[in-house]
C-alpha cells in the first residue's frame, strides 16, 4: 500500500468475518476488472469529500466515462451530478439499492442481470457499515469493496485508515486505471 | 372470560362456590364457577372478530403485510450471545447451536427492541394509572376531548372495550401486560424460529404499545385536567432563554410527569411559582407544560448534558426513560443534587421515601448525599422546591459553564481524530479544536446545532478533552438568550375535526397526514424537522408533532423571527400544525387514523382490527416520520403504525434499527388487492411503496414522504394532487422528473393539469397503458368482498 497505515484498524467490528485490507491500487483494480458486472455506488457525502479531482462527484463522473462501469448515486445526489453533466450516472435510494443488490433475480439498471461486484464510496461511516452488513449476510455471491477513507469491516475488501493525502493519491490511481477505456 | 357487553360491573371477579347441594334432581358436591368479569351491554356496536387479540390472532394480517413489505436486514452483530452455547457465528447462511439463522436472529433482536419499548410505555401507564386511581379515585370519568364520543380509539379497536372510568383501564393494562410476557417468552432460546413470525410479534408489540400509550395519556388528561383536544392551546416557552437563571432552577428530566406535577402543585400551593423556576427536558417537559404553561420546556432529550453542564440547574429531578444514567456524576460536577423518583431507575441512590422531608432536604443541601430516591410524588414536590432554594443560596455565582478558557483546553489536543470517528455524525471536531487552539472558535460554534449531545467524543478522547462543554461554551452567549413559543400538546383529535377532514383525506384531496414524531438523534441538526414540516405545511398537508420533534419544530425561526407554531394554526385540517404532546400522546396520532375509518367511513371499530388496518392501508394517506428516532420506544411506536398500515420514514440513524420493510415497486404481483365490489383481484400499483424506510438525506425523505402518501383509493382529483406534490418535490430536490410515474398514474385524469405535457412524455417512454392500474374498492381481506362475480 502506498499510504502509511495506522496500526490496527479502528472499527466497529461485527464478528469473525472482517474485510481484507486493500494492499495496493493495482490489486483492487485487477479485482474490479476481472468482474463481469461491476457497479460503483456513490453516497450523499460525495460532494463533501475532497479528492484530487476536487471532490468525489467529479471522481465518479470520471469513472463513468468507461462504459463498462455502472455508476449509481444515492440520496438526492443525482441533482449535483446532473448539474455537472454526469449524465451516465444512475440514481437509486440506498435502501432500495441494498434491497435489490441482495436479490439474485434483479436485472440491474440495464436489465442484463445482477452485478457481481459493488464498490462503495461517499457515505457516512455507519450507513455504509450497515448496508455492507446486509450484503455480507444476505448477498453471499456479491463481492463488496469500500473505497472510503475509513476501514469498513463488513466489506469484502476495504481501504485502511489512511492519512488524507495518501488516500487521495491512492483513489486517484485506482480511478485513473478504471476510467481508462481500452 | 365471559363477555356479555362492554361496561364493566364492579371491579371484582364473580365466584360461585357450592360445597354440597342435594335436590330431587340430583346431588352436587364441590361445584365452583369462576367468572372473571361481567360486562353489561350499553354499546350497540357488534363485537368484531378479534377482541383482546392474542399473539397469533392477527398473524394472517401481518403475513399479508410482510409478503408485500419484505424485511431487509442489516445486522449490527454477526454473533448471537444470548445463551451459553454461544457465541454463535451466524454470518451469511450459518445457523447457531439452537438452529436459528441470521434472519431469525435479526428479527428476534427487532422484537426485543419492540417489546422493551412497549413494556416501557406499559410500565409508565401502570404507574400513572395506579397513582391517579389512588389520588382521584377509580370512578374518575374518562374525559379525553371536547366534541368527542370516541374517547379511546386504540382501546376500542384492540380490546373491544369502551372505557368510562379509570378503573376500566386496569383491565386494558392487565391484557397488555399479559401479552408482553408472551412476546418476551417468544424471544427465549428455542422458541420462535421463523423471521416472519418474529416480525408478526414485533407488530403485536407495536399494537400493544399504542394501547398502553393511550391508557397513560387519557388517564392523565382525564384526571390531571390536561388540554382536551382544543386546537389553540396556550403557548409555552421553549429554550434556555425561557429560564430565569437568577432564581433557583429545578430541572426535571424524563417522561413520567407525576413527580413534576407535585413540584408544580407545591409551588402553586405555597405561592412560590414566581420565586422558583421549574423546567423540563424531553416528554416530561411537554406534560408539565400541558399541566401548567408556566412550566418551561428547556429542550429535547439531547440537551441533558448541555443543560446540566451549563451550571444553570440547582436541582435535577429524574423520572423515567431516556435519562442519562451518568446524571449523578454530571450533577456532582456542578455541585447540585439529584432526586430519582422511579423504582425503574434508582441509579444506586439511597431510598429515603419514608424519611422526614426536613432531613432529606438538609442532607441534599449540605452535600451529605449526592442524591436520593423518593418514590412518593408528594414528598418529591416539597423536597425538590426546598432543596433547590437552599442549593441556589449556596451556589449563587456558580451558575456557569465550569470550564477554563477554550483555547487553553484545546492546546492539549493531539489531533488523533478519534473524536471524529466516534461521533455519530462524524462531525469535524478535530478541525474545530485545532482552530480553537489559536483562539478562533468559529468552527466550534458551527458544531453546536449539529451536535446530538451524546458525549461519545469525550469518551474516545485520549486526553479527556471536555469537547461537549467546549462546544457549548463557545455558544454560551447566543444560546442562553434563546426562547421560542410552542403550543402546548393538545392531546386527542376531536371527532368533529375527523368528520370535517375524513372525506378529503380518504379521497386524497388533502394530500396527506404527516406525523413528525420521535427523538432528537438528528443527522444534521434539529432544524431539519422544521424544514420537513414546513415543506408539507405549505402544501396543505396536515402535520402532527410530538415529543422532541415537536420541541425542535418550535426552535427554528424564519427570517422574520417566527416559528411554525406562530405561522400555522393548531387544528387538524389542511395546513394545520398539531402538537399532540409527549410520547404517550402518539396514541392520538394512530387514534386519528383509526377514527377516520370509524367516524367518517362508519367502519365498526369494536375488536375489529384487521378491517380498520386494511382501511387505513388502502385509504388514509398517513405517513410517520421519525427523523431522529433513537430509542426502543420509537421502535415500538413505529411497529404499531406498521400493523395499522401506516408507513414510517426514519432518518439515517434509523437504519440502526437494522431492519427495513421494503416494497418492490416493479413486482406487479405484490400490489394486488381484492375489489370488494366483485371479489376480483386488481393491480393497484405500489402504494404505499414501503412500510419502514431509512432516508439518507432530508431531501430524499421529503420526496419519499410525499410518495408514500398515495393510496389505492385516491380519487382522480386526489391522485392528481398527490402526484403534483411528488413531481414538484422530485424536481426541486432531484432536479428531474421522477422515472416511476407510470406506476402511479392510473388514467389520464390522474395527471396534474399543469404538468400534463411532461408527464405524458414520460408515460409514453414507459409504454404506459391507461387503466392497467385499477381503481377498485380495495381490500386485502377476502371476507370484506361484498359480492362475487
Amino acid at each position: 500500500m502506498p499510504g502509511k497505515m495506522i496500526t490496527g484498524q479502528i472499527a466497529e467490528i461485527p464478528g469473525p468475518q472482517k474485510a481484507l485490507i486493500i494492499q495496493s491500487a493495482e490489486s483492487v483494480v485487477a479485482m474490479i476488472k476481472r468482474a463481469s458486472r461491476p457497479i460503483f455506488v456513490f453516497g450523499s457525502e460525495a460532494k463533501n469529500i475532497t479528492t484530487n479531482d476536487v471532490d468525489l462527484i467529479n471522481t465518479a463522473i470520471k469513472l463513468s466515462e468507461n462504459p463498462k462501469n455502472t455508476i449509481v448515486t444515492t440520496g438526492h445526489t443525482i441533482a449535483e451530478f446532473r448539474r455537472r453533466n454526469g449524465d451516465k450516472v444512475f440514481s437509486m435510494q440506498l435502501m432500495n439499492l441494498g434491497d435489490r443488490l441482495r436479490d439474485p433475480d434483479w436485472g440491474g439498471f440495464d436489465g442484463r442481470g445482477p452485478y457481481d461486484i459493488v464498490v462503495f464510496a461517499g457515505f457516512t461511516y455507519y450507513l455504509e457499515w450497515l448496508v455492507l452488513s446486509g450484503l455480507k449476510n444476505f448477498a453471499r455471491g456479491l463481492k463488496t469493496i469500500s473505497l472510503d477513507r475509513t476501514y469498513q469491516p463488513n466489506a469484502g475488501w476495504s481501504m485502511g485508515l489512511m492519512i488524507e493525502k495518501e488516500w487521495k493519491d491512492t483513489l486517484e490511481k485506482i480511478v485513473s486505471m478504471l476510467a481508462e477505456v481500452k | 372470560m365471559i363477555q356479555l357487553g362492554c361496561e364493566q360491573l364492579p371491579d371484582r371477579d364473580l365466584k360461585l362456590k357450592v360445597d354440597e347441594y342435594s335436590s330431587a334432581i340430583g346431588r352436587l358436591k364441590g361445584l365452583e364457577i369462576d367468572i372473571g368479569k361481567i360486562y353489561s351491554e350499553d354499546w350497540d356496536e357488534v363485537m368484531g372478530p378479534t377482541p383482546w387479540p392474542s399473539v397469533g390472532s392477527l398473524r394472517n394480517w401481518d403475513r399479508k403485510l410482510l409478503s408485500r413489505y419484505k424485511p431487509f436486514y442489516m445486522p449490527f452483530c454477526d454473533l448471537c450471545c444470548l445463551c451459553t452455547f454461544g457465541k454463535c457465528d451466524l454470518t451469511g447462511d450459518k445457523r447457531g447451536a439452537c438452529g436459528l439463522d441470521m434472519s431469525g436472529q435479526q428479527s428476534r433482536i427487532v422484537l426485543i427492541a419492540a417489546f422493551i419499548g412497549a413494556s416501557t410505555h406499559t410500565a409508565h401507564a401502570r404507574h400513572m394509572l395506579d397513582h391517579l386511581i389512588n389520588e382521584y379515585g377509580r370512578d374518575t370519568p374518562i374525559e379525553v376531548a371536547v366534541n368527542t364520543g370516541v374517547e379511546a380509539p386504540n382501546i376500542r379497536l384492540v380490546c373491544g372495550l369502551r372505557p368510562k372510568t379509570l378503573k376500566d383501564l386496569k383491565d386494558v393494562l392487565d391484557y397488555v401486560e399479559s401479552q408482553i410476557v408472551q412476546l418476551v417468552a417468544a424471544a427465549h432460546t428455542g422458541q420462535e424460529g421463523d423471521n416472519i413470525d418474529f416480525e408478526s410479534k414485533v407488530f403485536h408489540a407495536g399494537m400493544l404499545d399504542h394501547v398502553a400509550m393511550e391508557v397513560a395519556d387519557i388517564a392523565q388528561i382525564s384526571a390531571l385536567g390536561l388540554p382536551k383536544g382544543e386546537p389553540e392551546t396556550a403557548l409555552a416557552e421553549v429554550g434556555y432563554g425561557s429560564i430565569d437563571t437568577s432564581k433557583p432552577v429545578i430541572m426535571c428530566i424524563g417522561h413520567n410527569v407525576l413527580p413534576s406535577i407535585d413540584i408544580i402543585d407545591y409551588l402553586m400551593n405555597n405561592n412560590l411559582f414566581g420565586q422558583v423556576e421549574v423546567g423540563g427536558l424531553c416528554c416530561t417537559a411537554h406534560d408539565m407544560s400541558r399541566y401548567d404553561k408556566r412550566a418551561k420546556v428547556i429542550g429535547p432529550i439531547s440537551w441533558q448534558l448541555r443543560f446540566i453542564r451549563s451550571g444553570i440547574p440547582d436541582l435535577i429531578v429524574v423520572d423515567e426513560q431516556c435519562i442519562r444514567t451518568d446524571v449523578i456524576q454530571e450533577a456532582k460536577a456542578i455541585g447540585v443534587p439529584v432526586i430519582a423518583t422511579s423504582e425503574k431507575s434508582c441509579l444506586g441512590l439511597l431510598d429515603v421515601t419514608k424519611e422526614e422531608s426536613e432531613k432529606i432536604i438538609n442532607d441534599l443541601s449540605l452535600k451529605n448525599l449526592d442524591g436520593v430516591l423518593i418514590t412518593d410524588p408528594r414528598k418529591v414536590g416539597e423536597v425538590s422546591v426546598k432543596t433547590a432554594m437552599n442549593v441556589w443560596k449556596r451556589r449563587k455565582g456558580e451558575k456557569k459553564f465550569n470550564i477554563d478558557e477554550i483555547s487553553e483546553v484545546a492546546k492539549y489536543c493531539r489531533g488523533c481524530g478519534a473524536c471524529v470517528q466516534s461521533c455519530p455524525n462524524n462531525l469535524p471536531i478535530d478541525e474545530a479544536v485545532k482552530t480553537a487552539k489559536e483562539g478562533d472558535y468559529t468552527l466550534l460554534v458551527s458544531l453546536y446545532d449539529l451536535c446530538v449531545g451524546c458525549g461519545r467524543c469525550e469518551e474516545s478522547c485520549p486526553v479527556d478533552l471536555p469537547i461537549v462543554s467546549m462546544i457549548n461554551k463557545s455558544n454560551e452567549k447566543s444560546t442562553i438568550l434563546e426562547k421560542f413559543p410552542m403550543r402546548v400538546g393538545r392531546g386527542a383529535i376531536q371527532d368533529v375535526e375527523i368528520r370535517e377532514v375524513g372525506q378529503p383525506i380518504v379521497f386524497g384531496e388533502i394530500p396527506g397526514v404527516i406525523a413528525m414524531v420521535g427523538c432528537a438523534n438528528y443527522p444534521a441538526g434539529s432544524g431539519d424537522v422544521a424544514k420537513i414540516s414546513e415543506e408539507f405545511l405549505k402544501r396543505r398537508f396536515i402535520v402532527l408533532a410530538s415529543g422532541c420533534s415537536a420541541m425542535n419544530i418550535a426552535m427554528t425561526n424564519d427570517e422574520e423571527g417566527q416559528n411554525l407554531y406562530q405561522k400555522y394554526p393548531g387544528n387538524f385540517n389542511a395546513g394545520g400544525l398539531v402538537n399532540v404532546g409527549s410520547c404517550v400522546a402518539n396514541s392520538h396520532i394512530s387514534g386519528a387514523a383509526i377514527k377516520i375509518a370509524n367516524i367518517f367511513a362508519k367502519r365498526p371499530l369494536r375488536g375489529n382490527y384487521e378491517e380498520i388496518a386494511d382501511y387505513i392501508l388502502n385509504r388514509v394517506g398517513a405517513v410517520g416520520v421519525a427523523w431522529g428516532a433513537m430509542s426502543q420506544k420509537a421502535a415500538s411506536i413505529a411497529a404499531g403504525c406498521w400493523r395499522l398500515g401506516i408507513p414510517v420514514v426514519v432518518g439515517p440513524h434509523g437504519a440502526k434499527y437494522r431492519r427495513m420493510l421494503l416494497g418492490r415497486k416493479e413486482n406487479e404481483q405484490d400490489w394486488k388487492v381484492f375489489n370488494a365490489r366483485d371479489g376480483k383481484e386488481a393491480y393497484v400499483g405500489p402504494v404505499p411503496e414501503h412500510l419502514f424506510y431509512t432516508a439518507e438525506t432530508l431531501e430524499e425523505a421529503v420526496v419519499m414522504i410525499s410518495k408514500l402518501a398515495m393510496r389505492p383509493n385516491d380519487t382522480n382529483k386526489g391522485r392528481a394532487v398527490k402526484l403534483s406534490h411528488y413531481i414538484d418535490l422530485h424536481q426541486k430536490y432531484y432536479g428531474s422528473m421522477p422515472d416511476d410515474l407510470h406506476l402511479f398514474v392510473r388514467r389520464t385524469q390522474d395527471i396534474p393539469f399543469t404538468m400534463r405535457d411532461e408527464v405524458v412524455k414520460i408515460l409514453q417512454e414507459k409504454s404506459w397503458v391507461e387503466d392497467k392500474i385499477a381503481s377498485p374498492d380495495p381490500t386485502l381481506l377476502d371476507r370484506l368482498v361484498r359480492r362475487r362475480e
